[in-house]
């Protein structure tokens, strides 16, 4: 059994190589030569994206086969049967036998595919007998991760530095695939993905673990993946979710059992020290320092780093009256949202973070109120919500 | 059942040039006209027009895209013209051009004196250029025209300004211009048959026109009730789409494909019948199996209504589900097969030439069946995970769309331009035409199979390093493609000047059907008196 599943792969990646060079083949024809070409699949790290992977392989050999022998005969035809070499047309036509034989035999080769892509999608939908799940949110526009079974939970932004998009500085190689905080994973353990949203649609994939499942609001989805390979695997959001939706990776280290240990007990005393004592008084720099890495990582895809927004999509907060107005109404939006807009709630933000976050607005910019929102006020507001 | 109220004595109206002294002139003879080969021509100038409009807006996504990083639009520019490029290319300018084919044709094969419904076709035209202003103009309002792809997705959809409302209303009423049109077509073609052309006797693009007319009918409404529906989520409180109010975002979706998976039928199945008239004409013998094309198209149209969920395989479907829509969906291959099996077995054994019409008939033939082929890889659920919202899905609807759809159009084109204007057209123009299109169509959208299959999602404005050279050569080819089609303009209006040979009767030696047997160009009121078929 195991000779033979390695005989399978082997013939898999031959098929595979000999696909690389007619691809190869087919890029050098216009005589360009590149130093990179992608052009297959990448190279899988599960077992499920391992049977999409020899699938993919499969059908490319059947669709080549079928491809050469219906143009053969178009072209055999081209070249024989033409006016200009004097072939007189042949008046023939209906014949429902010739009709029978090329209905019943493309049926059978769909059979042929059928049978192996079944397989794989029973086994892709088994998300029983999990051994870690981890909750996916996806944000406009960055992916939220929560461990459910160990209590915390982060979030993954883009780490990309601007003046790399804005073509100012040399882009690094994994421009636009790398966040501040991957998700991590140990090795070989099933691990189930239940993925929501919390705005509008986006997808999490990950190419290497053949996982893709879209991200809906108000619905929890899930899938697993168990990966077979230390390493890290990017991705990128699937679905489109607005303005910044290229600029969202999905990005998951796979690490050994120890190093996924070891890792969780970081995690763990980062929530410890972060669950922050509310009655705690702040002063107006400390916040307004806090305030502005917060709005790095949430606020400045729409509100913009000169809080002038984008005319006509996303408001300016820079003289707006609600961040120049009365405290309470502030806090009472930054934790609700506002439906129907593209502003969401950020009541997921902890109390530090949301006065931070709102006294760097309330003194930024031109808005020059000096007033510090503390984090007991955020609490406040919370319980009248 | 007579089309067009006749108030001259018979003997009056052999001499059709008469006609045109009750006729308006200039502007206000097309905006009143209710001549289907006026409308036919408005039609086809009108999706010609948007077929440059979108295109522009695909230079300037290819543009941006040449390399990576942000250079010349902004992402939320980006996203309204992936959005519009999308809604002008199909509402503005392959379904229009089809309903073009049939305003000129339908009535001109089946010896017919024109639409069933006269004034009625006036006003399924007239309807489209505000729509077309709508949409175009909506990047003038506030908050730009809609990004949220062509699909339009709650709830990217409900966030987004006033140019979402633009793009509803257009959606309407070009689904309304859509439903008339195809009311006349399927009336014409049921009503005013001339005498003896029985339905198996009609030509294969009457039939393929008549099945899509259906196609029609049974989906704008869908379509108008899933966008009613965001219209009402968006200004009138209701939930249909919302989690928290009870909707789910998902049902947009089925409700969308349940329209959109017969949409692409729609603009595929008249260009089978442009194509099965082409081949044999050039092959000069009939059409292999004229019974079977007929049942495969009718098969094609009835699957199409039960594949719709293929397009959301990544939703999070139980696997009785994605199995039962993978199912249904490889089988459309079956009927496929069939009419590409019989295309092949017309051109075997026949003598052939190889004018710009087959041409474009071959280059369909040859591009479509590879279409055919990665649809036939989308259909398979475990590929199409890894595949789904990458450029390999780009690349598979532009090899249907494009070098099917359009590539049959241009066919059709050449094929009856003689007809139409009387004069042929530059068989030169036509061949560079061809060939420029077939090469630069291949150089754009082929490397595109391979940026989805390494993962590049589509619908994105930069990218990441290792998508960088694909991504420039499509870009080349993109360019290369659109410039090539400023060869046909020239070629048509070659032949709208009359500058070439004049055209005869039956230019084509092989060619079979009715409008061959009157005069070059076609005389504004034809088969006043039905011919008969033997």
């Amino acid at each position: 059994m195991v000779r033979n599943q390695w005989e399978h792969r082997a013939l898999t990646r031959m098929l595979a190589k000999g696909r690389a060079g007619l691809a190869a083949l087919a890029a050098l024809a216009p005589g360009m030569a590149f130093a990179r070409l992608e052009y297959d699949l990448q190279p899988p790290v599960t077992p499920i994206a391992q049977q999409m992977y020899d699938l993919n392989v499969y059908i490319f050999w059947i669709c080549v086969i079928i491809f050469c022998a219906v143009f053969g005969v178009m072209f055999y035809s081209i070249f024989k049967h033409r006016k200009s070499v004097g072939h007189k047309a042949v008046q023939f036509h209906e014949n429902t036998t010739v009709e029978i034989i090329w209905t019943v035999i493309p049926f059978l080769i769909l059979l042929g595919m059928a049978w192996p892509a079944t397989k794989t999608i029973l086994a892709m939908r088994d998300t029983s007998a999990s051994d870690i799940t981890i909750k996916v949110t996806g944000y406009q526009w960055k992916w939220g991760y929560d461990y459910i079974q160990d209590g915390f939970g982060f979030y993954s932004n883009l780490s990309t530095p601007l003046a790399q998009i804005e073509n100012r500085e040399k882009k690094g190689d994994n421009y636009l695939l790398e966040v501040d905080q991957p998700m991590v994973v140990p090795i070989g353990a099933k691990v189930r993905i239940l993925v929501t949203a919390g705005d509008v649609l986006h997808s999490w994939s990950v190419p290497a673990f053949g996982v893709k499942q879209d991200a809906i609001p108000g619905f929890v989805r899930d899938t697993w993946f168990k990966a077979e390979k230390v390493g890290t695997y990017r991705g990128q959001c699937s679905e489109l979710c607005g303005k910044e939706h290229g600029f969202m990776p999905v990005v998951v280290e796979v690490k050994s059992k120890e190093d996924y240990a070891a890792w969780v007990a970081v995690q763990k005393t980062k929530v410890a020290a972060a669950a922050d004592d509310p009655s705690k008084v702040w002063t107006v720099a400390d916040l307004t320092a806090k305030g502005a890495e917060i709005y790095a990582a949430n606020c400045v895809a729409c509100h913009q780093a000169n809080g002038k927004g984008v005319p006509g999509a996303f408001p300016a907060l820079d003289g707006s009256k609600i961040v120049t107005g009365p405290l309470p109404a502030q806090i009472a939006l930054v934790l609700a949202g506002k439906p129907g807009t593209a502003m969401p709630a950020w009541k997921q933000l902890s109390n530090a973070d949301i006065a931070a976050v709102i006294t760097y607005t309330r003194n930024s910019w031109g808005n020059h109120t000096g007033e510090a929102v503390q984090p007991a006020q955020v609490v406040a507001a919370r319980k009248e919500q | 059942m007579s089309a067009i109220p006749h108030d001259h004595a018979v003997g009056h109206a052999a001499d059709h040039h008469d006609d045109h002294g009750h006729h308006p002139t200039g502007i206000m003879r097309w905006i009143t006209t209710t001549n289907h080969k006026d409308i036919g021509t408005l039609y086809l100038l009108f999706s010609l027009t948007m077929f440059f409009v979108g295109g522009c807006m695909a230079l300037t996504i290819r543009a941006e895209l040449f390399q990576p990083g942000l250079q010349i639009v902004h992402p939320e520019f980006f996203n309204s013209l992936t959005t519009l490029h999308g809604l002008i290319m199909i509402f503005g300018a392959i379904m229009p051009a089809a309903v073009g084919f049939a305003n000129w044709q339908v009535p001109l094969m089946i010896g017919a004196p024109d639409m069933a419904f006269a004034r009625m076709n006036n006003w399924s035209f007239w309807l489209l250029p505000p729509a077309a202003l709508m949409l175009v103009g909506s990047f003038f309002v506030p908050g730009g025209a809609a990004a949220g792809g062509w699909t339009l997705y709650p709830p990217l959809s409900v966030q987004a300004g006033m140019g979402m409302d633009l793009t509803i209303f257009a959606v309407h009423i070009m689904g309304a211009s859509s439903i008339m049109g195809s009311i006349n077509i399927i009336t014409t073609i049921l009503n005013m048959r001339a005498p003896g052309m029985t339905m198996m006797k009609m030509p294969l693009f009457v039939w393929t026109w008549l099945i899509t007319a259906y196609l029609l009918i049974a989906v704008m409404p869908v379509l108008a009730g899933s966008v009613t529906m965001l219209l009402t989520d968006r200004h009138f409180g209701t939930s249909f789409f919302n989690a928290a109010g009870g909707g789910d975002p998902v049902l947009f979706q089925h409700v969308f494909w349940f329209f959109g998976h017969p949409e692409v039928y729609i603009m595929i199945l008249p260009s089978f019948g442009i194509v099965s008239q082409i081949i044999p004409t050039f092959a000069r013998k009939p059409l292999f199996g004229y019974a079977s094309m007929v049942y495969a198209v009718a098969s094609i149209a009835i699957l199409s209504f039960i594949v719709w969920a293929h397009h959301m395989f990544t939703v999070g479907m139980p696997a009785a589900g994605l199995l039962f829509f993978m199912y249904a969906t490889m089988l459309i291959a079956v009927p496929t097969g069939v009419k590409v099996f019989n295309w092949l077995a017309t051109m075997w054994k026949g003598s052939m030439t190889f004018e710009t019409p087959m041409l474009f008939a071959i280059g369909f033939l040859f591009l479509f069946t590879m279409g055919g082929f990665t649809g036939l890889v989308l259909a398979l659920t475990p590929i199409d995970i890894q595949l789904q919202d990458t450029y390999y899905v780009v690349a598979h609807f532009h090899y249907v769309l494009v070098a099917g759809s359009l590539f049959a159009f241009f066919g059709g084109a050449y094929y009856w331009l003689p007809k139409w204007t009387g004069t042929m057209y530059n068989e030169k123009l036509g061949q560079w035409h061809f060939w420029c299109s077939m090469i630069f169509f291949n150089i754009t959208f082929f490397p595109m199979h391979f940026l989805g299959v390494a993962g590049m999602p589509r619908r994105i404005p930069d990218y990441a390093q290792q998508f960088a050279d694909w991504n420039m050569v499509a870009t080349v080819g993109a360019f290369g493609f659109g410039l090539s089609q400023l060869i046909f303009v020239v070629a048509l209006i070659k032949c709208i000047r009359g500058d070439g040979v004049k055209a005869p009767a039956k230019p084509w030696e092989g060619a079979d059907t009715l409008e061959w047997t009157v005069p070059s160009p076609a005389p504004y009121h034809t088969f006043e008196t039905p011919p008969v078929v033997q």
